[in-house]
């Protein structure tokens, strides 16, 4: 941390003062680090929520561990978010990249394709349960028999079910850092391989795709890490079920707490949580190698 | 815009997201009337007793402005978990609603109740009013913690008249015409069974009635009792048994298991005749009464008890349901809180005014000396029949998941979701149960 002293010139080399971080700091130790260490701390306690906190050493990590809902959640979670990256990920790219361009029936496109981004997901999850119903849902309503599956009800379809549902809502984000990603290429690099006689493809692939390495790494830790979070809409929807099918971990860590009233083995499960999804930001942070946080524009 | 920058404005996007998100969770019930900051607060419960409850509170609000009570409702999952949360952090409202048994064992425990035996001592005219066999599920350990507050709810098997007439079928009386009937239904296009099986409770009302009618009511008071191995009782294993055997036949309705209780889509699918029958408490009279006046008022919706299974032990008469739903008062309110609540549970609930105000909802008040009220009713066909079932039973069990502790009565209800999606086997339903007796 240095505190810009000399002349304007070393204030530009060294970049703003780290002062201006505090109260960044001050918060995000208020709010993630002390209760961290809390949770830490409950995760080796035995407490129904409501009486004494009683320490208890492992008691609540073995609890926590050999419970076979636990296994069950960590590839719930996993599935859920490898099929919504691999689904999520080209669709807002193409958008992404689609939307970027100045065409004016583009920009009312692009103001439909943000409508899911304005919902919570608690609207969008009551929404589709509503549709979705086998009896009185869209199917039933159209008269349409193909749409009157048991979407929700069907422990080998609701998977499917819950990534749709999380791709519709997730994709305008998505999409709106790639067209701001693909709004930084200098239309110089274009201008240049039109007149080297490159197509739309060759320039979609030599150009448009290797200048948002960045904001594809970008991107994907934020879907990667972010399935660890889809919790508010995958509860109002599935509630977890039919049965385990859709109980992903920060799910299962809140019934585990709030339902089962065991807090210590979901204050144990809540630590396996962070430390996963630490895990997993750091390995995709790499993969932008040294230099992913400099800046890709000449000049900056 | 930098990468960096982009990037901060995406975190900047999601933390604005997420705290959208949040904020949409924290649901209020409707604005209270003007109560002071040491306001009695009351949670209640959305659906058939909302309104009752409503005036009840507004009556006593205009009557006593120094002692009002702020009044919230929550739906009945959210609440049940909402509720714990609060008391556990010293924020929970002043009159705590319950459903007696395991739950309100845990408060009384963590000290989070008021013990009312001097109270009811003191104002014998409070605990008379009372049936005596309802009252007596606010006792833990021979002292009093809870009184009742609105009517009993005893589990019925309702049934849709119009389509038994037209499939020309009679409401089932034995086990064996009711797995004869699912077939007939199914031929005419009808789901023989609705059920709000997301919400898992109503699951259980098919197991607590088995187990009766098989083993009686004391295979689920040794349960209770936490009696070792308690759940391995033959009973248990046949109950569970017969419920997969439906399950296979079709009985209940296509995706059940997607069906929620609380947006009562189980009680639409029986007025709009998608199903046939529906095995619900007796509190969903009062949702239909209001939803679908129709077909209430016309005579179509038809109500029996349980099913008698051929050799079972249990007298066909017993009931499993929720005796009545209760007030406790919090331990932790001030002491004008806790005067304004007690005030309130003697002269402001259960007035006249009020118990008519439930049997008009289509609700049995659970106080005596109201047969010639539930007489003079419209509903009165349904309210005798629900009236004498609770009044005549030989045993009332209260519901499992409330009976129970908290923690067992969450496995309990987990794993009877995995009995109806036939994920698990009754062997390992009651393998998995024994596990957790006395936790």
């Amino acid at each position: 941390m240095s505190a810009s002293t000399g002349t304007s010139r070393r204030a530009l080399e060294t970049g703003p003062s780290g002062w201006l971080a505090v109260p960044a700091l001050v918060f995000f130790l208020a709010f993630a680090i002390i209760p961290l260490f809390g949770v830490l701390f409950l995760s080796f306690t035995k407490w129904n929520g409501l009486g004494e906190i009683q320490l208890e050493g492992f008691s609540s990590w073995i609890t926590a561990l050999t419970d076979p809902i636990t296994a069950n959640a960590l590839v719930v979670t996993a599935k859920i978010m490898f099929f919504s990256f691999i689904v999520q990920a080209p669709i807002s790219l193409l958008l992404g990249v689609f939307t970027s361009a100045g065409h004016k029936y583009r920009a009312a496109l692009a103001v439909l394709y943000f409508v899911p981004l304005l919902l919570s997901s608690a609207a969008v999850a009551i929404a589709f349960k509503a549709l979705l119903d086998p009896n009185f849902g869209l199917g039933a309503g159209l008269g349409l028999p193909i749409l009157t599956q048991d979407w929700l009800g069907n422990s080998d379809l609701v998977l499917f079910v819950v990534v749709f549902v999380i791709a519709w809502q997730f994709v305008p984000f998505h999409t709106l850092i790639y067209q701001g990603g693909v709004r930084q290429i200098p239309t110089s690099l274009y201008e240049a391989a039109q007149i080297d006689g490159a197509g739309r493809m060759q320039q979609f692939f030599s150009i448009t795709l290797p200048q948002l390495k960045y904001t594809i790494i970008t991107s994907s830790t934020l879907m990667v890490v972010g399935s660890l979070a889809y919790f508010d809409l995958i509860f109002v929807l599935t509630g977890g079920g039919p049965g385990y099918a859709t109980r992903l971990l920060p799910l299962h860590m809140y019934l585990t707490g709030f339902k089962a009233n065991d807090m210590g083995a979901a204050s144990a499960l809540g630590v396996i949580l962070v430390v996963i999804g630490l895990a997993l930001a750091l390995i995709l942070q790499r993969l932008g190698g040294k230099n992913r946080n400099d800046s890709q524009m000449e000049g900056a | 815009m930098t990468n960096r920058k982009l990037r901060s404005a995406a975190m900047a996007l999601s933390a604005a997201a997420l705290s959208l998100s949040l904020a949409a969770c924290g649901s209020s019930g409707p604005a209270g009337t003007t109560a002071s900051a040491d306001s009695a607060t009351m949670w209640g419960l959305t659906g058939g007793n909302q309104p009752v409850l409503q005036q009840s509170v507004d009556a006593w609000n205009t009557a006593h402005s120094d002692q009002t009570i702020k009044l919230d409702f929550f739906a009945n999952d959210a609440y049940k978990t909402k509720v714990r949360t609060a008391v556990g952090a010293g924020q929970g409202p002043t009159f705590i609603y319950g459903w007696g048994g395991g739950v309100l064992k845990s408060y009384v425990d963590a000290g989070q109740v008021t013990d009312l035996t001097d109270f009811l001592k003191e104002n014998p005219d409070v605990a008379d009013r009372y049936l005596p066999s309802i009252l007596e599920n606010g006792k833990i350990d021979g002292k009093m913690y809870a009184v009742p507050n609105n009517n009993v709810q005893p589990v019925v098997l309702y049934f849709n008249k119009e389509v038994f007439e037209k499939v020309g079928a009679q409401p089932p009386k034995t086990w064996d015409e009711l797995m004869a009937l699912v077939p007939k239904f199914k031929e005419a296009g009808v789901a023989p069974f609705s059920l709000g099986g997301q919400s898992k409770w109503p699951d259980l009302m098919w197991l607590e009635y088995l187990v009766d009618r098989i083993g009686g009511p004391e295979v689920f008071a040794n349960i209770a009792a936490d009696k070792p191995g308690a759940w391995s009782d033959p009973a248990v294993k046949e109950a569970l048994t017969k419920i997969q055997e439906l399950v296979d036949a079709g009985g209940f309705i296509n995706g059940f298991s997607s069906i929620a209780a609380d947006s009562n889509a189980d009680q639409a699918l029986l007025y709009t005749g998608k199903a046939a029958m529906v095995l619900q408490g007796g509190w969903i009279y009062q949702g239909m009464k209001k939803d679908a006046a129709d077909f209430v008022s016309s005579g179509k919706l038809g109500f029996t008890t349980f099913p008698t299974v051929a050799g079972g032990k249990g007298d066909p008469a017993n009931v499993v349901g929720n005796p009545s739903n209760f007030w406790s008062i919090s331990s932790k309110a001030t002491d004008s809180q806790k005067k304004a609540a007690l005030d309130y549970v003697k002269s402001g609930m259960f007035t006249g005014a009020d118990t008519q105000a439930l049997i008009d909802s289509g609700a049995v008040p659970v106080t005596t000396g109201i047969e010639s009220k539930l007489a003079a009713s419209p509903d009165k066909d349904f309210l005798t029949f629900v009236y004498s079932m609770a009044k005549d039973a030989p045993d009332f069990t209260m519901s499992w998941d409330q009976a129970l502790s908290p923690a067992q009565g969450d496995a309990m209800l987990s794993n009877l979701d995995q009995i109806f999606l036939k994920k698990i086997s009754p062997e390992q339903f009651i393998d998995t149960m024994n596990a957790t007796i006395g936790k």
